[in-house]
This record gives C-alpha cells, structure tokens and sequence, in this order.
C-alpha cells in the first residue's frame, strides 16, 4: 500500500541512495530547480523590502486618503491566502490588462505584494517601538521630518526589527514551494516529480535539507546583524 | 528675549493651560515650579513648537512663533528658525542611542547648521568640556549614568549656540547624588548670564539660582517675582510645605 521509508513489511528499497548515477542526475535537476526557487526568492526579497518600507510610511501618514488604501491593502494581503493571491495575479491580471504575464514575472508580483505588506507592519511595529522622545529631541535640534527619520529613527528601527524580518525570510524560502501551483517548476515540483516517476520519497527528503540548509545560512547571517547592532543598547 | 501671552492650550476636556503670559529678559534665569499637572511642562513643550496652543501669542528673540490672532504658527523654516534660538533639554535626557557621545553633539551641528566635520568636532569637545564630561566623548549613551547622559544632552543643546535654554525638569529622572553634578552644571551656564528658563521641582536650586520665580497652579501663573517674594508668598508655602525638602 504505502511504502514508507525504512519500514512497513519489507524493507524500503533505496532508489536513489544507492545508485550514484541516478543521484547525480536528479541533483542536477534540483539544482535547476533551486536556480528557480532562488530567484523567486532574490526578487521577492529586492522588491518587497523597499516597497514595504513605502507602505509602511503611508499607512502612518496622517492623510486618510493615503492611510486607509493602504491599511486595506495589508488586511488583503494578509488576511488572504498567499496560493489565491498568486492564482489571480497569474490568470485574473492578463484578462484585465489584455497581456500574459510571464510565469516568473506574474510569481514575484504577487509575493511582492504579499510580502511587502508583512514587512510593512514589522516596520510600522519598530517605528513604534522607537521612542517618542527621540523624534523630539531631533525636532528640537532643528532636523527636518527626512533627516531625523533617515539619521535618528531608521537605524534604531533596523536594530528593532531584524529578528522579525528573519522570521519572514525563513518563511519566504519556504513558501517558494507554492508556485508549484501555477506550473512552475521549482525545488519542490522537481523533488515531487521524481519522487512520484520513480516512487520513492527520497527526492522530497533531499529537497526538504536543501531547504533546511538554505535557511540554516539566512538564521545564521541574520544572528549575526543582530550580534552586530548590539554595539548600543535602547 | 521670550515673550508669552495669554496662551490657552487644552487636551480634549483637559485645559492644561488657561491664559498663561510670561516673559524671559536677555540674561535672565527664570524657574518655573508649581505641583504636578499644573502645566509647567505643556508650557515649556509649547514654546519649541512639541505642543501647538490654542490661542496666544509666542514670541521669541522677536520673531514670532505663534500668534493666532494673526497668521497663527510661522511657516516651517521661520519656524525652524525660531525653533533653534532655543536649547531644550529633556527630562528623560533622549539622548540618541546609536550615536556615541560625541556624534550626539555634532550630528546637529553638522547636518542643521552645516558646520564641517573638523569645526563640529572641536566645538563639541569643547562643550563637553564644559559639563565636564570630554573624556566620555568615544563611549555610547548607556554606558554612562544618568547625571552624565544629561549633562550630554546638555552639551548637545549648547553646541547648537542658542539664545536661550530651556530645562523640562532636568533632574526629576536622577537620584538625589546625581542631581547636584547636573545641578552644578545648569548653576554654571546661569553665571555665564545665559538666558534660562528652568521647570523644576528642586526649590532650593531654584531660590538660589533664579533671578525670578513663577509660581504655577491649575494652568495659570497664581504668582512671580524675586525668589524671596515668590517663597513667602502663602499658596507657595503651603505647596512647598507639601514636598519634602532635600537640604
């Protein structure tokens, strides 16, 4: 019936462990696939990390007509699943904008807009987290609203929200695997694909370290900003 | 130097200040005390523009801050300007974190009044000096207690060469020890006969430091005048007997 890994009532034939040519073959295929993955997850991170800092502004902007689109997008954003966000942007925008999108264009826009919505309210959260006083000591030294943001408020908004950010890279690296959804074909869709050609788990249990591997190299450089900004303390 | 009149200034139903007029003379030390919530620190926030009144007039250096009989506030760069005609120091000091003790005196001198790196540098050392504290210069706010980081904040509002200083309560954050070294220092620009105004809840530094007291209650100034006159007078009697008394 089902054939689980190193039990049931035989023992579970390896098929990929223990042949080196068809392992070679099938990391040669991850390693495309991770090419995929990694440049859904490079892009979405470029975009969404600036663009989350604008929504961030806006949605702290004392004009409601700025405040309140905003605050609505984020609540769809994030109160929406991420695989139904990246179905309408792959087949409702090309009907309305008359154009297809490319896969991995219409892909990123969607993560981008999702997860530039989560970083907004990470950011949102550290700015408040920034003592009142601190604006008001930069008004009172005579900088501009720009200037004390970018000299005063940014840096200590960095230290503040670098572990909550780690946590959305984390689990962007992971829901890369969604696009799976709209055809593409990625770390996870290759592993899937050989596992079900061949049947046999072992690709999914090699994709699953390589995706363990990846976010144990992220944990560890975002430990070490954070080690970084411990040099002063409030 | 500073000129207050008749400003109103009311938190929803909360009228912290209820036509509140005073004046600060070139040269002068004025201390403001009174009870908690009687509005001290609504005033003083209103003068560098931290809270806007309602009605009134400010005038500082003879530029006007605020009028609302007029034009109302001065538009952002005159308001800027007058901003700058006055130091402010915190009770809660605010001093920036990131930023070592010397980088917290130059980054306003350098990114506001445009002074260059070098020019900035000498200039903070040398107010550092003057608190006492240019050996601090390399190390961050939080290694430093908390007479020092106001005496920093002090420094970092000299730096800027105000006409005037304003204190909030410098002392109301520091134990009694620390007190006095931030006391000293304030004591020392008042014999520089550098125009001060001081909110504080320490009478006897404001009788010995004050040229002139103002005594405030429920928003409104009840009495001034010369120390002497201002701490015999019977409501501030019978507010001073309340608060126990260091010295």
């Amino acid at each position: 019936m089902c054939s689980l890994p190193f039990f049931g009532k035989r023992f579970y034939p390896m098929k990929y462990l223990n042949n080196p040519d068809r392992l070679a073959s099938l990391l040669a295929q991850l390693w495309q696939g991770l090419g995929v993955t990694m440049s859904l997850f490079g892009y979405t991170l470029l975009f969404s990390l600036p663009l989350g800092l604008v929504l961030a502004l806006m949605r702290m902007s004392r004009n409601k007509a700025v405040r309140y689109p905003v605050q609505l997008f984020i609540l769809v954003m994030r109160g929406t699943p991420l695989i139904l966000q990246v179905f309408t942007v792959y087949f409702v925008l090309p009907m309305i904008f008359g154009t297809a999108f490319e896969r991995l264009t219409a892909v990123v826009i969607a993560f981008v807009m999702n997860y530039a919505a989560y970083f907004a309210e990470i950011y949102r959260g550290g700015v408040q987290a920034v003592p009142e006083g601190q604006r008001e000591a930069a008004h009172v030294l005579g900088f501009t609203r720009g200037q004390a943001f970018v000299r005063i408020i940014l840096p200590q908004l960095i230290k503040r929200i670098v572990l909550p950010v780690s946590n959305e890279v984390i689990t962007l690296v992971k829901d890369t695997a969604l696009v799976t959804a709209v055809g593409m074909v990625e770390l996870y869709r290759v592993a899937r694909n050989a596992a079900s050609t061949v049947g046999s788990l072992e690709p999914l249990f090699i994709a699953g370290a390589i995706y363990l591997i990846i976010n144990a190299v992220i944990s560890f450089l975002f430990d070490r900003a954070n080690r970084y900004f411990a040099y002063y303390q409030g | 130097m500073l000129s207050v009149e008749n400003i109103y200034k009311r938190y929803a139903d909360n009228k912290v200040l209820r036509g509140v007029s005073l004046k600060v003379n070139q040269g002068e030390v004025v201390a403001v005390i009174g009870p908690s919530g009687s509005g001290k620190s609504t005033l003083l926030r209103c003068l560098i523009d931290l809270e806007r009144v309602d009605e009134g007039r400010i005038i500082v250096g003879g530029e006007t801050l605020v009028d609302t009989q007029a034009q109302g506030y001065a538009e952002k760069t005159a308001l800027r300007r007058i901003i700058l005609k006055m130091g402010f120091v915190f009770q809660s000091f605010n001093l920036f974190p990131h930023f070592t003790v010397l980088k917290n005196v130059t980054e306003a001198q350098e990114r506001v009044l445009k002074r260059g790196r070098q020019e900035a540098r000498d200039y903070a050392l040398q107010v550092l000096g003057k608190v006492g504290l240019s050996d601090k210069a390399s190390e961050y706010p939080y290694m430093l207690s908390g007479g020092q980081q106001q005496r920093v904040a002090i420094a970092r509002a000299l730096a800027m060469d105000p006409q005037m200083l304003c204190f909030d309560e410098p002392t109301s954050a520091l134990d009694p020890l620390l007190t006095q070294e931030v006391l000293r220092v304030i004591k020392g620009l008042a014999e520089e006969n550098r125009t001060m105004l001081v909110v504080t809840h320490e009478m006897a530094f404001a009788r010995e430091v004050a040229d002139r007291v103002v005594y405030m209650q429920d928003g409104v100034v009840r009495c001034e005048g010369t120390p002497e006159e201002v701490f015999s007078h019977p409501e501030v009697l019978a507010f001073t007997s309340q608060t126990p008394q260091p010295e």
